[in-house]
């Protein structure tokens, strides 16, 4: 049986950017022998020379003329901003961190 | 007026004897009647659906030539962008945010002059079977209110089938318009991959989406299917090509010498028996309309839903990262000093549900290196194999079919801290979505057991859309003349004024 410690979730949160709580860490370590049981079947199968699919369909490159077309004012675009100054997105601080 | 077809609401409305106003007031009225207790909606945009109505009025009584589904009314999976009005993917994380444009399935249906009334409850990110998942707290089936109506698109089939609203849109990634259509007795399709724009769509599992339309006939069905269909170069997936004719196949009604494959790896053991007879059931009927009925085998179908499982929370993993609380939505922990990511890392865990990040997590224990040959690498050649699976079965068939899902509709909270057994509900809808084919849920009757309805499903070839309309109009009125009117004329009343 498969298994993930809590403190490989941790990290995957981590990863994932999301900060757990204890107790969310906990379950989900708990949750995630089964589930990556079932989803192991994929390895039952003998899957020598099968080509892996990304996409159900052939894709290709769409190009387009580059042209100035009608977008968004700057109103629009900053309208669900969760802060905003002078016309610009608000973020918290990303550079110059404390370590 | 509220439990007609869509067609003959616009047959009325042609001939002028209902408005597009008195139309959509009427659901308006009934969603205020029923929907405290089936909670379909999220957002009920009463001014907007009014004014268009109005609008579609005045343009016919000008003499202007309208779509044959002007001013009929019609319910929005909460998943799809609408300029200016409230969406939230059915997560804390989105709430309050209004998008600025319309998605491509939006504007095609303001286009056709379809009035939409509203935004439709689901699991959150369409993350779910049973519509739980909602951070907005769950939808009720209109057949029994202790039951999900299924997921993720539950907001919108409960819509439809309490008669809130003739017609919906959905999405669907691994099932989420066919099972909920199945759990609530109407018609639910997914189109082929790539014929409904997914621009505006907001991203669950990008290789596997698809919006698609929920009646509660095969023919109103197809007349909305044909609404949102077609090429859009917003939608760098989107099929350039030439579209089948979906209404005059839900017309036909002739399905003489077709064949039709059963799946064998589709039913049997794991599905209610009640599921299992009523499928049985219209099996007798197709071949009684001279349709071939012939078994057909898809052993690679065993493990589809273990590839769903990888690939679908590896590509939500990936696109759920847009959840940054930088540019719009929820941002929380912004205190002086705080950085850019603890903002985020708290942002995300507020914002996001259970069930949301443990996809999340998944996927990115799948994408890892070291793990990613192993299970996102395997699941990625399994979905080749199901491709040719289906590939060898339409060489031998026309169509394929299966019950939609292994049970009828299920209690709130039966499964909800059971993830495997939530996620075998959908074993049957999967292959499709990987495949990127087609497939439609029809009503099949109500299981004896607990008198809830089942459904039928039907599979099709890419862009052969029309055959899930051929096959399912003509299953349809046999099964109607059989039963004396279609399933939904037998769904309970819910004490409003229907």
């Amino acid at each position: 049986m498969s298994s993930l410690s809590r403190d490989d979730v941790a990290k995957l949160a981590a990863l994932a950017r999301i900060e757990m709580s204890e107790e969310e860490l906990v379950s989900l370590s708990s949750q995630f022998g089964v589930i990556l049981d079932a989803v192991a079947r994929v390895q039952e199968v003998n899957l020598d020379g099968v080509i892996a699919t990304s996409h159900p369909q052939p894709i290709q490159n769409v190009f387009r003329e580059d042209q100035v077309r009608p977008s968004l004012t700057p109103e629009q675009a900053l309208s669900g901003a969760p802060a905003q100054e002078e016309q610009r997105f608000r973020v918290p601080q990303i550079l110059g961190e404390a370590e | 007026m509220i439990n007609q077809t869509a067609a003959a609401m616009s047959e009325a409305l042609v001939k002028g004897e209902v408005t597009s106003t008195q139309l959509t007031q009427a659901h308006l009225d009934r969603i205020s009647d029923v929907d405290t207790s089936v909670k379909a909606f999220l957002h009920v945009d009463e001014e907007g659906a009014l004014e268009q109505a109005a609008r579609i009025d005045a343009d016919r009584s000008s003499g202007k030539k309208l779509h044959p589904l002007a001013g009929i009314p019609l319910a929005l999976k909460d998943v799809l962008t609408q300029d200016g009005i409230p969406t939230t993917a059915g997560s804390k994380i989105l709430q309050g945010w209004k998008p600025q444009y319309d998605s491509t399935v939006v504007a095609k249906i303001k286009e056709a002059g379809v009035v939409i009334l509203g935004k439709t409850n689901m699991d959150e990110f369409a993350m779910g079977s049973s519509t739980e998942n909602s951070a907005y707290g769950p939808t009720f089936n209109p057949w029994d209110l202790s039951r999900t109506p299924g997921g993720s698109s539950g907001g919108s089939a409960a819509a439809v089938s309490s008669f809130e609203a003739p017609l919906a849109i959905g999405s669907d990634t691994g099932g989420s318009i066919r099972q909920p259509a199945a759990l609530t007795g109407i018609v639910g399709v997914r189109p082929t991959y790539g014929a409904v724009s997914r621009y505006g769509l907001i991203a669950y599992s990008s290789s596997l989406d698809q919006a698609g339309p929920f009646g509660r006939t095969v023919l109103d069905t197809a007349l909305l299917h044909d609404v949102i269909a077609g090429y859009d170069p917003k939608d760098a997936t989107s099929i350039n090509g030439t579209f089948p004719n979906v209404i005059a196949a839900a017309g036909k009604g002739d399905i003489k010498g077709i064949k039709i494959g059963v799946i064998k790896q589709l039913q049997g053991e794991g599905y209610q028996k009640g599921v299992q007879a009523r499928f049985d059931e219209s099996l007798e009927v197709l071949a009684s309309l001279g349709a071939k009925i012939i078994e057909v085998d898809c052993p690679s179908f065993e493990y589809a839903l273990a590839a769903y499982y990888l690939i679908a929370p590896s590509e939500c993993s990936s696109n759920l990262a847009r959840f940054d609380a930088m540019r719009y939505g929820l941002r929380v922990g912004d205190s002086d000093g705080a950085s850019a990511e603890s903002v985020m890392n708290a942002t995300r865990n507020a914002g996001f549900g259970r069930e949301v990040k443990r996809r999340i997590i998944l996927g990115t224990y799948a994408l890892s290196s070291g793990y990613y040959d192993a299970y996102y690498g395997s699941a990625q050649k399994i979905r080749t194999l199901i491709i040719q699976d289906y590939a060898r079965a339409f060489t031998q068939a026309d169509v394929l079919v299966s019950p939609t899902a292994p049970t009828t509709a299920f209690k709130i909270g039966e499964k909800s801290n059971d993830p495997i057994a939530m996620y075998l509900g959908d074993v049957a809808t999967i292959p499709v979505n990987l495949a990127g084919i087609c497939g439609m849920s029809l009503p099949a009757g109500l299981a004896d057991e607990d008198g809830l309805p089942v459904g039928f499903q039907i599979m099709a070839p890419a862009m052969c859309d029309d055959r899930l309309y051929n096959v399912g109009g003509a299953l349809e009125g046999a099964l109607a003349s059989k039963w004396g009117g279609h399933l939904i004329s037998k769904a309970p009343a819910l004490g409003g004024s229907k």
